[in-house]
């Protein structure tokens, strides 16, 4: 286990999921932008404009590296070659911080490019926190681990995800990343409650929120089905929840993602400008 | 009831199969719909990729039909790693045995050559030497030289007009295809592949010189068709020539 002092240096200031068509925008360096994040697996390439534009980024900005690739939650070994690589990346580029999620995406040397769901069984529990502790071994530092958006349950789980979380966070040292969109579609499709999984969430561990947009739709009962598509604006409960959560977290660095459908970048800047009310509101 | 990821990932990939027992809504019934949206990210974020891999293919065969195509591939093909950038490298030859577009006999050269592109545009930088500076060795002492080549650098040889049909469809004005064998060269001066149209034997001659040999291999590599001053010449001057030794 690492020790749990965490390490990621990211400030308590929104930051913006990085995408190519607002590089000119974000060099400009607007006023409310503190930092920025990027997909991991995008800048693996050997060089070209992609590892350029990082190298001129991480100049003005503290990055942190979100990857969407390891497959933590997967039930083989985790993939030498992509540790690797993402060791690589974390080497040259010294980010802020480093984040990856709860979640599973190659099995059989597959890789979906999605992130899949697991149950939360004392089975689970012990893979996921050796995957953590062989990632920061590698990586010689801690990682954040995101809480999921669920759209279904497993018979099998023993267990809440903010519990699992909790004891994955204490045996690995690891801090947690806490979408707060994510929990907002979890909440609403599983029929929970969202403050209570906030009250439930160790807050004390959290060392990045991520806020994104989310689609509505029904599933065949007719019940709402929420799908975390990072493809518009975040919705005003989730702007509570995250106002809700502030209270009881104190400031923390907070992320934009607007992955598909992406905007011009004024309309990405006035939900970068929401997140700094949100914080500014919030007693240190 | 324990789902293994096994379980899982033959009911995502096969919207026909039922979903895995052991997986439910919260009132505890199953959840058809709930799982498809799995079936759904997955189809639609790999074909996207392809979409984004293969723009010319995508643009000759028509996007509904390329869509249609992807997921089958997707479902044969799925990637073996998470670098979506280089996904579908398979392609090619999926390309030539899929029963419905098999007859077009240039598109897997097409798929090569929109496979090269990529792989120009994310290879590793590499700062050229100037280029005259092949004019500074010596006439007797040129043929024993031997060049580095920038990472960039990769040719596709086909029996087709595929710089044409390339051409034809990302720039506006270009002119209609004509049946012939052609080859290009790809290079990056800067951080922009371009496609260069090249002879058999001046792509043959590219590969040679990649290997490290020298230019007298090089020049033994082409037929009386090679023109090894014009091969050098766009080398140079698309500063695809690192070093010379």
């Amino acid at each position: 286990m690492l020790d749990a002092t965490p390490s990621s240096s990211l400030p308590a200031r929104p930051g913006v999921g990085y995408k190519p068509q607002h590089y000119a925008a974000i060099m400009d360096q607007p006023a409310a932008l503190g930092w920025l994040e990027i997909h991991a697996e995008n800048y693996m390439g050997g060089g070209g404009r992609p590892i350029a534009q990082l190298r001129h980024l991480a100049e003005r900005f503290p990055i942190s590296v979100h990857g969407v690739g390891l497959s933590i939650g997967g039930e083989g070994d985790l993939d030498k070659d992509h540790l690797a690589r993402l060791k690589h990346l974390i080497g040259w580029l010294n980010p802020a911080s480093f984040s990856e999620h709860l979640a599973w995406s190659t099995h059989d040397s597959h890789f979906f490019n999605d992130l899949l769901p697991l149950p939360y069984t004392a089975k689970t529990l012990k893979r996921v926190a050796a995957h953590i502790d062989r990632v920061q071994e590698v990586l010689g530092r801690q990682m954040l681990l995101e809480n999921p958006s669920s759209y279904l349950a497993f018979t099998e789980s023993e267990m809440s995800e903010t519990d699992f979380l909790r004891e994955i966070a204490q045996r690995t040292g690891c801090g947690l990343l806490l979408d707060v969109n994510n929990v907002f579609v979890s909440a609403t499709n599983l029929k929970t409650s969202p403050q209570d999984y906030i009250d439930n969430f160790p807050l004390e561990a959290v060392g990045e929120i991520h806020l994104g947009g989310h689609d509505e739709d029904e599933d065949e009962t007719g019940a709402p089905l929420l799908i975390d598509s990072h493809g518009r604006e975040v919705v005003d409960p989730v702007w509570s929840l995250l106002d809700y959560t502030l209270q009881r977290s104190g400031p923390k660095p907070l992320l934009i993602e607007w992955d598909t459908d992406v905007p011009d970048w004024q309309i990405l800047y006035a939900e970068i400008e929401k997140a700094d009310q949100a914080l500014s509101v919030v007693v240190q | 009831m324990t789902v293994t990821q096994t379980a899982f990932r033959h009911a995502m990939l096969d919207p026909a199969a039922t979903v895995p027992h052991g997986i439910i809504n919260p009132d505890g019934a199953p959840a058809t719909k709930r799982f498809d949206v799995y079936r759904n990210n997955v189809a639609v974020s790999l074909s996207d990729a392809l979409e984004a891999a293969f723009p010319v293919m995508s643009k000759l065969l028509g996007d509904e039909f390329f869509r249609a195509m992807a997921g089958v591939y997707l479902r044969t093909h799925p990637p073996k790693s998470p670098l979506m950038m280089f996904y579908g490298e398979a392609m090619p030859q999926f390309i030539g045995r899929f029963q419905p577009t098999k007859k077009f006999r240039y598109l897997p050269d097409i798929a090569r050559m929109e496979l090269a592109m990529r792989q120009a545009y994310h290879a590793e930088d590499a700062t050229p030497v100037a280029p005259e500076a092949l004019g500074a060795i010596a006439a007797d002492a040129l043929m024993s030289v031997r060049l580095g080549i920038a990472p960039a650098v990769q040719t596709v040889m086909s029996d087709f007009p595929i710089h044409a049909i390339y051409r034809a469809n990302v720039e506006a004005d270009a002119p209609k295809p004509v049946m012939q064998p052609q080859s290009v060269v790809i290079t990056r001066a800067g951080f922009d592949p371009q496609y260069h149209l090249i002879n058999a034997a001046g792509a043959a001659c590219v590969e040679t010189l990649k290997k490290g040999q020298s230019l007298g291999q090089a020049l033994a590599a082409g037929d009386d068709t090679l023109d090894l001053g014009a091969v050098l010449g766009l080398l140079l001057a698309q500063g695809a020539v690192t070093a010379i030794y």
